[in-house]
């Protein structure tokens, strides 16, 4: 049996008052949600999951510059390539970089409708963005792009962010730079061989500004990762391989914060567990699966109901 | 003919001298892609990324948003076949300033179908943002890093190591787009690159002795492709165009030419020498060459079929044939 630590409920000034996280986090899902009904179903289960690690990451822990430009999305301006002057990077969101700063790359592009939420929630997009999800020709991509706000690398082919993180992190490592670089992931990409050639790369060259905060929600395409292809102990295996494995509660707040903010000096990974269905009134063995369809009219009114009582609620 | 030995050593050391932001990454292939001295010249500039070829392109492309340039060394199987969706998503998508150094091109190596890289051409070449190189000679491995110093994008480098034939003078180096003229002719026209440029020049002679005029041309870009010198080869062969190259005939320089001739209504015929469709096995170079059709006597064969002609040029005449370095036509014209 796996100890989960309890996070520092008197978390101080300097990390941000809990409250104001947890409000995130909450909106988060709400936008999700409602996006999720107008447009007959989507990635739902995964800001469930996720919207308390999207909160601390943006809310408090990322140090990132202001963004550069204005907080629209702006339209698909083309491929990024020599002959495409006009490319612009969905990493403008994250802000201007600087040696002490931090980098954020966003791995399970799946996510995109809950980075975008949370980017809304800390002020870095605007909250009209929406309105062009999932619509052609804009950048807010259904699986985010390059050109999606808040994303600066091509990560859909899942489990190549760390890879490439480990590469940014090796060159700031090479020029000293204090700042961290960050990759939010999904445990499914630890089916993946990539993931741990770059867990044992990130080891063997000390990328200790090198850290990894991972949905642990159990879940994949097929169903169950335990039934799929099970990953488990995710921490003892990420520590047979060198790194820092720190396993939280990844609905509590607090604990999500200080785990990030561990001062080790290795290779860090948060395993943050996590429900596909928190905060609505299902078990866990009927959230919405990786992607909700709506499969009758029933199941339709049912979402709409969970939907009207949490905003009652609030 | 001069035979310069590993040429890639000291000239990739050299040229490093004055490049801080040059980086080396290898996958466990250090020695074999003759980068172990440049290692122990710049310890702090080599990363080793141990036999995780999948990983390596990920940092690769992590450091080259960093403003580094990356050189990944390995074979090139390990590059394309082994990691082609890092390389594409990765890499490629970005257009991220990678060199990819791909060693052991086609049936050059005894190491068998694992090693053999015979259709990475065609799979770099369908590859969007990817310039494409290939060297054919001592001179072209000493100057290729120039030739692509300023492409702001990924580059895969067709590499050649050891014991290399200096075909073309030091002082004609490689650049990129720029075909080399090597023969005139109006009869047929010869299109090849990389290795398989030795062994025409050795047919060219042995053609031209038997009253064969014949162009040849050495290409060293597969992408982009085309220049003048290639589009005046094309259009004055009188029986057609024969291209040789050490790689399937499917999607490399024999595709790349067809694609020129039909994009343009070029109404000649284009012969395909190659592999044809096959996997190699594991044996020497001579003798892979012989057994698959891409030696001079096949080119010398292939020709009499194109002019429908009997030249009774056999193995020990071309067995014979001494090479020189040759300098490139088209340039003395320019001059």
């Amino acid at each position: 049996m796996t100890t989960i630590p309890q996070g520092d409920r008197r978390i101080s000034a300097e990390t941000n008052d809990l409250s104001r996280l947890e409000a995130i986090a909450s909106r988060i899902r709400n936008r999700v949600f409602e996006h999720v009904l107008a447009n007959d179903g989507g990635y739902l289960s995964q800001a469930m999951s996720s919207a308390d690690i999207f909160a601390a990451l943006y809310g408090t822990v990322l140090k990132l510059g202001p963004v550069t430009g204005d907080t629209l999305p702006g339209d698909f301006s083309g491929v990024p390539g020599p002959a495409n002057p006009h490319y612009r990077s969905g990493g403008r969101f994250n802000g201007e970089r600087s040696a002490e700063g931090d980098v954020f790359l966003f791995s399970p592009a799946h996510y995109a409708l809950v980075l975008y939420a949370a980017l809304i929630e800390v002020g870095r997009l605007d909250s009209a963005a929406l309105g062009e999800f999932n619509v052609d020709g804009s950048t807010m991509e259904m699986i985010g792009a390059e050109h999606s706000p808040g994303v600066e690398t091509t990560t859909g082919s899942l489990a190549q962010a760390l890879s490439q993180a480990c590469g940014i992190a090796l060159a700031r490592k090479m020029r000293a730079e204090s700042g961290r670089t960050w990759v939010f992931m999904s445990d499914g990409e630890f089916q993946e061989g990539q993931t741990w050639e770059a867990l044992a790369f990130a080891s063997f060259h000390g990328l200790s500004g090198l850290r990894a905060v991972v949905d642990a929600n159990g879940q994949q395409c097929d169903g169950p990762m335990v039934d799929v292809c099970n990953v488990e102990p995710l921490k003892q295996r990420i520590e047979a391989f060198g790194c820092r494995a720190v396993e939280v509660d990844g609905h509590d707040i607090a604990a999500l914060v200080s785990a990030m903010n561990d001062p080790v000096e290795v290779p860090l990974v948060v395993v943050a567990r996590t429900n596909p269905a928190h905060t609505l009134p299902v078990s866990k063995e009927h959230a919405p699966g990786h992607y909700l369809r709506f499969k009758s009219p029933d199941e339709r009114a049912r979402y709409e109901a969970f939907y009207t009582d949490r905003m009652v609620t609030i | 003919m001069e035979l310069v030995s590993r040429p890639h050593v000291d000239n990739f050391i050299e040229w490093s001298r004055s490049r801080p932001e040059v980086l080396v990454l290898s996958a466990d292939l250090t020695n074999s892609c003759e980068v172990g001295a440049w290692r122990d010249t710049f310890p702090e500039r080599f990363v080793t990324a141990g036999m995780a070829e999948q990983n390596m392109l990920g940092v690769a492309a992590g450091l080259a948003r960093e403003g580094f340039v990356p050189f990944v060394h390995t074979f090139a199987v390990f590059i394309y076949r082994r990691a082609y969706d890092q390389l594409a998503m990765s890499i490629a998508y970005p257009n991220l300033k990678v060199r990819l150094v791909g060693f052991l091109p086609g049936i050059v190596t005894p190491g068998g179908v694992t090693h053999q890289a015979i259709e990475d051409i065609a799979i770099m070449r369908a590859t969007p943002n990817m310039t494409v190189v290939e060297t054919g000679d001592a001179t072209e491995v000493e100057s290729v890093l120039d030739a692509i110093e300023h492409v702001d994008g990924p580059v895969y480098v067709r590499m050649l190591r050891g014991e290399i034939p200096r075909l073309f003078p030091v002082d004609e180096p490689m650049q990129l787009g720029q075909s080399r003229l090597l023969s005139e002719g109006d009869d047929v026209t010869v299109i090849t690159a990389g290795i398989a440029t030795e062994e025409a020049m050795r047919a060219a002679t042995a053609l031209s002795a038997a009253g064969v005029g014949v162009t040849h041309v050495h290409v060293n870009t597969h992408k982009p492709f085309g220049d003048e010198i290639l589009d005046d080869a094309i259009r004055r062969a009188r029986h057609g165009v024969i291209t040789l190259e050490n790689h399937v005939v499917t999607g490399g320089l024999g595709s790349a030419v067809s694609e020129y001739v039909t994009d343009r209504g070029i109404g000649t015929r284009v012969m395909r020498l190659g592999l044809i469709d096959t996997y190699a096995h594991g044996a020497s170079k001579p003798y892979l060459m012989h057994e698959y059709g891409l030696d001079a006597l096949a080119l010398t064969r292939a020709v009499e079929t194109l002019t429908n002609t009997t030249l009774g040029i056999d193995q020990s005449d071309l067995a014979e044939i001494r090479l020189d370095a040759v300098h490139s036509a088209a340039k003395a014209e320019a001059l």
